[in-house]
């Protein structure tokens, strides 16, 4: 289609709907490219903008007006231009900015990795392994809250919330009849027990899928194991309330949790009912369509933790040839 | 005496009331604007005199008002910026309580011109007083038929209601008294899109602050041209400073842009000096938000030049040297002061007042406080300086609205200039805690441009 806007990033050029985000094209080329999404989620509207992970450089406005975006922006919620030139992992202010963000996000986390049902599909801590910087620099009293639990089924530790709001657009877009999940200000806010009201609702569950961190778990999940034990299969089943296609995650025969199917950016394809979710964990109530691909960046594939080596650059040869100038000049140092 | 259009009949008894205020040319504006011009002709009129944002940015007005979207069938409205909460800011609320029918009127030809049926003045929860004076205010302009129905005869419809917010200071910031206006939580939007094409229930949106509003009537009433003769370049017109600090002579004071600083500080027209004999030691001019300034870069531009109470001649020299207007704020403090102690005080009230939904903020401004409050109280170590402006730089420019940037300029401008005596509170720590660090050399003769460069 001729309406469709051109935009590079990182060197790499794509042609994209008018009025994509900068990060949407990023997913579209795929890879490295990508900037990391700790807020935005494309089912949910109105989300992102809000950690700042995403931050990327502007170095074209668009070809009518080729100057450079004064800051960084969030590149899930700014849209593409025509002709618009966008780095990410080239661009080394980006890369500082982002250390910055993930330490900060860091400082009131208590990296209580060892025992969080989280550990291994948390998106915080595929960040911080990549970005992280090795000691913190923050010498006080993390703030922590007591664990409650938001029904039977799900349990809200706030300690661990990086404060991304996706639980509460879930509330606010999947469910009825709720009306605001913040309370307090500044670092004193949380989310709050008016969650509980959701609760009724048969969607509720899908706020622990949209969780990218162990905020909040699925008080259900049998034997709490960790995940890289469990193996993930995609199933479905003749659901009334929803699609009924989910990932079923097995050790050995038991059928430990069930989640929507999530995609290389952590998001579901389709959130689930809470009768998926809890009370169909029997390899009876499903049809197996076999095992689930998960992304290979994630520590559930490769069983270990591994550093990505920064800039990411270096080890992909498409971006080494788009980038030759940079890179020749960064080898040189 | 400099020329007064703000607040030339503060002092008349009984200005607050309708009577009196009509009796010494109140109200003139609205009547020469809705029966002798055209909407356009008044945003002509605006963007004629140059008047530019007085809440803090300095954004021109007329140009602001230009932008407004006017699509065929939907509302547009007008919102007045009453929310004041900057620390060391107090001219709103100073010209609210004493001359409320200037922003009335003001907000009628200003709602005039942007065709907003409905308008607000958005007022910060603590004013209470306020409220109830600008409600009065209300009553008795629009039982003179100056609001409701035909107003004037002209066929032009408006109605005013005061909303009184909650005490956030975030909800200064536009988005986020949108927000709060709409009865939600003062959160700021994500820009785009600004106001001007979605702001309150989606429909097109001018927010103003209310001396800008103010500042209205005597550009209608005398011209837009007449106005841009007053003052200094590109600042024109004049401006409410609210003074406060180690002066004789606190308080608001309307001056003519262009007024040198120290003619501001020194004069006995305005603040009379420094209070007690004592020395000044820094300024900051623009409310809590703008970089701090010893007393010699505030005095003296880094090119020797006096330095002028304007937006160019306050910025000048960048963040280096420089500072801004801001809402205009001016907060002075003598060779008694602790720098130190000022800083934290203002990162507490950052912190504080962090919405929390971006995580640079929120996270900094906490980390920011807590680092300052250790130095503060003797137990800082050398690298907590450079870790101050390490995280104020983490902050600054990567958040969703500009209380980011509010709350590290402050600190990253007070290590700038005044490095030394954080340095002092460090290795003197016990001597910190019984005296001051005094007036060091920031009154001395400035450096060379280049060495200033160096720091
Ligand atoms: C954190 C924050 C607080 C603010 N508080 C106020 C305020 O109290 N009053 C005000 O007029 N503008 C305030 N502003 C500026 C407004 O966002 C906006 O720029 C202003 O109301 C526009 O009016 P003006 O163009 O007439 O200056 C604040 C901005 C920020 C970022
Ligand atoms: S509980 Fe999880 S989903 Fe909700 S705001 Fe916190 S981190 Fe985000
Ligand atoms: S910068 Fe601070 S106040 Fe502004 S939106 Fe972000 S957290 Fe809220
Ligand atoms: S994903 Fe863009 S700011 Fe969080």
């Amino acid at each position: 289609m001729s309406d469709k806007v051109k935009v590079t990033i990182d060197g790499i050029t794509v042609e994209v709907e008018p009025g994509t985000s900068i990060l949407n094209a990023a997913r579209q080329i795929g890879g490295d490219i990508v900037p990391p999404a700790m807020c935005y989620y494309s089912k949910l509207e109105g989300s992102g903008g809000k950690c700042r992970t995403c931050l990327v450089k502007v170095s074209k406005g668009s070809e009518k007006d080729p100057r450079p975006m004064p800051k960084l922006v969030a590149s899930c919620r700014t849209g593409v231009m025509d002709g618009m030139e966008v780095q990410n992992i080239t661009s080394p202010e980006v890369i500082e900015a982002r250390k910055g963000v993930v330490e900060i996000l860091l400082i009131n986390h208590p990296l209580d990795c060892p025992v969080c049902d989280q550990a291994g599909e948390c998106h915080l801590q595929d960040l911080s392994y990549e970005h992280g910087v090795a000691d913190t620099r923050y010498e006080f009293d993390r703030r922590t809250f007591e664990k409650i639990d938001i029904g039977d089924k799900i349990q809200l530790h706030m300690t661990r919330c990086i404060l991304c709001y996706r639980c509460v657009y879930v509330a606010d877009q999947i469910t009825d009849n709720r009306v605001h999940g913040i309370l307090g200000r500044g670092d004193a806010s949380e989310i709050s027990t008016y969650i509980e009201k959701a609760i009724e609702n048969d969607f509720s569950g899908n706020v622990i899928d949209v969780c990218p961190v162990g905020a909040l778990t699925d008080k259900t999940f049998r034997f709490k194991n960790r995940v890289w034990f469990t193996k993930p299969v995609d199933a479905h089943r003749d659901c009334p309330k929803c699609k009924g296609k989910v990932t079923l995650w097995y050790k050995g025969e038991e059928v430990l949790r069930v989640t929507g199917r999530k995609d290389q950016y952590g998001e579901v394809e389709d959130f689930i009912c809470n009768t998926c979710r809890f009370d169909t964990k029997n390899t009876s109530d499903w049809v197996i369509e076999g095992p689930r691909h998960i992304s290979h960046t994630s520590v559930i594939s490769s069983n270990h933790y591994e550093m990505t080596l920064l800039p990411v650059i270096k080890e992909n040869p498409i971006l080494i040839e788009a980038n030759k100038i940079e890179f020749d000049r960064a080898t040189k140092v | 005496m400099a020329r007064k259009l703000l607040l030339e009949n503060i002092n008349v008894p009984g200005i607050h009331t309708f009577d009196v205020y009509r009796q010494h040319g109140g109200y003139r504006s609205v009547e020469k604007a809705l029966k002798t011009m055209t909407p356009d002709a008044v945003v002509e009129e605006v963007k004629t005199s140059g008047l530019r944002g007085r809440g803090g940015a300095g954004f021109p007005t007329g140009m602001k008002w230009s932008f407004l979207a006017k699509p065929e069938g939907i509302e547009r409205y007008l919102v007045c910026n009453a929310d004041e909460s900057e620390p060391g800011t107090f001219k709103d609320r100073y010209l609210m309580t004493h001359i409320p029918h200037l922003l009335i009127e003001g907000m009628i030809v200003s709602s005039f011109a942007l065709g907003a049926k409905t308008s607000y003045i958005y007022v910060r929860g603590e004013m209470m007083p306020q409220i109830r004076i600008l409600e009065r205010a209300i009553a008795e302009a629009k039982n003179a038929g100056f609001l409701g129905k035909n107003i004037l005869g002209s066929g032009y419809d408006l109605e005013l209601y005061v909303q009184p917010g909650g005490g956030a200071y975030i909800c200064g910031e536009e988005t986020a008294l949108i927000e709060s206006l709409e009865g939600k939580r003062g959160n700021p939007r994500i820009k785009p899109p600004f106001p001007a094409i979605s702001g309150v229930w989606a429909c097109p949106t001018v927010v103003n602050n209310v001396e800008t509003i103010a500042a209205v009537v005597p550009i209608i009433n005398d011209g837009g041209e007449e106005y841009s003769k007053v003052g200094n370049g590109r600042s024109t017109g004049t401006k409410l400073i609210s003074a406060s600090g180690n002066l004789n002579k606190p308080g608001v004071y309307e001056i003519e842009l262009g007024l040198p600083v120290e003619e501001f500080i020194y004069s006995e027209e305005y603040c009379g000096g420094i209070a007690n004999g004592k020395r000044l030691k820094a300024v900051v001019a623009g409310g809590s938000s703008v970089p701090i300034l010893p007393a010699n870069l505030i005095l003296k531009t880094i090119n020797g030049q006096p330095r002028l109470m304007s937006y160019e001649s306050l910025s000048d020299g960048g963040f280096q040297t420089g500072s801004m207007l801001g809402s205009g704020g001016f907060i002075a403090f003598d060779e008694d002061q602790c720098i130190v102690r000022n800083t934290w005080n203002f990162a507490r009230f950052y912190h504080h007042e962090s919405c929390g939904q971006c995580s640079p903020c929120r996270e900094g401004t906490g980390w920011m406080e807590k680092v300052l409050h250790n130095l503060e109280n003797g137990h800082g170590k050398m690298s907590d300086i450079d870790l101050l402006v390490d995280v104020s730089k983490k902050i600054e420019g990567n958040t969703i609205c500009p209380l980011g940037d509010a709350a590290a300029w402050p600190v990253a401008s007070a290590i700038r200039h005044f490095r030394d005596e954080f340095e002092w509170h460090i290795t003197n720590s016990k001597t910190a805690m019984e005296q001051n660090y005094g007036l060091a050399k920031y009154a001395d003769p400035l450096p060379k441009l280049e060495e200033a460069i160096q720091n």
